[in-house]
């Protein structure tokens, strides 16, 4: 009988893609959803050392720490460093409501020249640089499921889904990064 | 598939991202206690279900979450224009209603496509 319980992430040891797109699971991260008015955004920001975005469809990324615009009012933050947002977010001292979703979302990132075309597979978002540039960021559908997608790089994408939805997720983006590259 | 414009994300998203919110501009009685049955029902259950344009809630629920309203056709089944929830409802008196000849049908746009 085990006598000690192992904390395993959602898709260890999980690959797939092809040439044109590699699908692979994210390293583990912190994660807030954070809902704020317009007048705590200032403090929040301070707290957070980066500026929370108010554009619809941008982000802000600092030393692997990202805020990303999911509304007017409400966005999601995530450190891959594993800092303590928590903790950040509780130091701003100003009016702000912030759950820690850290183990209720993972990620799994699609990188390389045909990343957009295996996410569009399933994702009805206009992926094209004009609309959808470096750093941009969108909650939207992915097949069946939500997702909140960010783009980090020229090639590189970053998924974050809810943890139990990350299998179907994983094999959705697998097919679609195997069906780019034919 | 539709694209839907949504006010709060300035710019058109695909129809999955939202679910329809039944309509819009009703007006909740500020004295609900006082009200009788049938004013009641009528606040509460009774609806229009025009042929032509109405006015609904949609709900942007996959993408910014807001509540917002829009102005369908339910011809044609275009929507006219959509506005941020708590704004007035736009005067659309000049826009001509569809009919069923101005419907795009498959038969009309694809049916003779080799």
């Amino acid at each position: 009988m085990a006598d000690q319980a192992l904390r395993k992430a959602p898709l260890a040891g999980r690959h797939g893609g092809s040439a044109g797109a590699r699908v692979t699971p994210a390293g583990p991260a912190t994660r807030l959803s954070l809902r704020a008015g317009t007048d705590a955004l200032g403090a929040l920001s301070a707290a957070f050392g980066l500026t929370l975005p108010t554009r619809p469809k941008t982000s802000a990324s600092a030393n692997g720490r990202h805020a990303l615009w999911l509304g007017p009012d409400e966005w999601l933050l995530i450190d891959e460093n594993g800092a303590d947002l928590m903790a950040a977010a509780a130091s701003s001292g100003v009016l702000h409501s912030a759950t820690d979703v850290s183990h209720r979302n993972t990620a799994v990132l699609v990188s390389g020249p045909q990343a957009a075309g295996a996410i569009a597979s399933a994702c009805p978002l206009d992926l094209g640089n004009a609309i959808f540039p470096v750093g941009a960021a969108a909650r939207t559908v992915l097949g069946k499921i939500e997702i909140v997608l960010l783009r980090t790089g020229e090639d590189d994408y970053r998924v974050e889904c809810w943890r139990s939805f990350s299998p179907y997720t994983f094999g959705l983006l697998a097919e679609g990064a195997e069906d780019v590259g034919l | 598939m539709l694209l839907i414009y949504c006010p709060y994300c300035e710019e058109e998203r695909s129809e999955l991202e939202f679910r329809h919110g039944g309509d819009a501009h009703i007006a909740r009685p500020t004295n609900m206690a006082d009200i009788t049955d049938e004013e009641f029902q009528e606040f509460f259950f009774l609806r229009d279900n025009p042929k032509g344009l109405i006015f609904e809630r949609w709900r942007h629920i996959h993408g910014c979450g807001r509540f917002f309203n829009a102005a369908r056709d339910t011809v044609s089944d275009k929507f006219v224009m959509s506005y941020k929830a708590g704004e007035p409802k736009p005067d659309l008196s000049g826009n001509a209603p569809a009919t069923e000849k101005t419907v795009e049908t498959y038969e009309a746009t694809e049916g003779t496509a080799k």
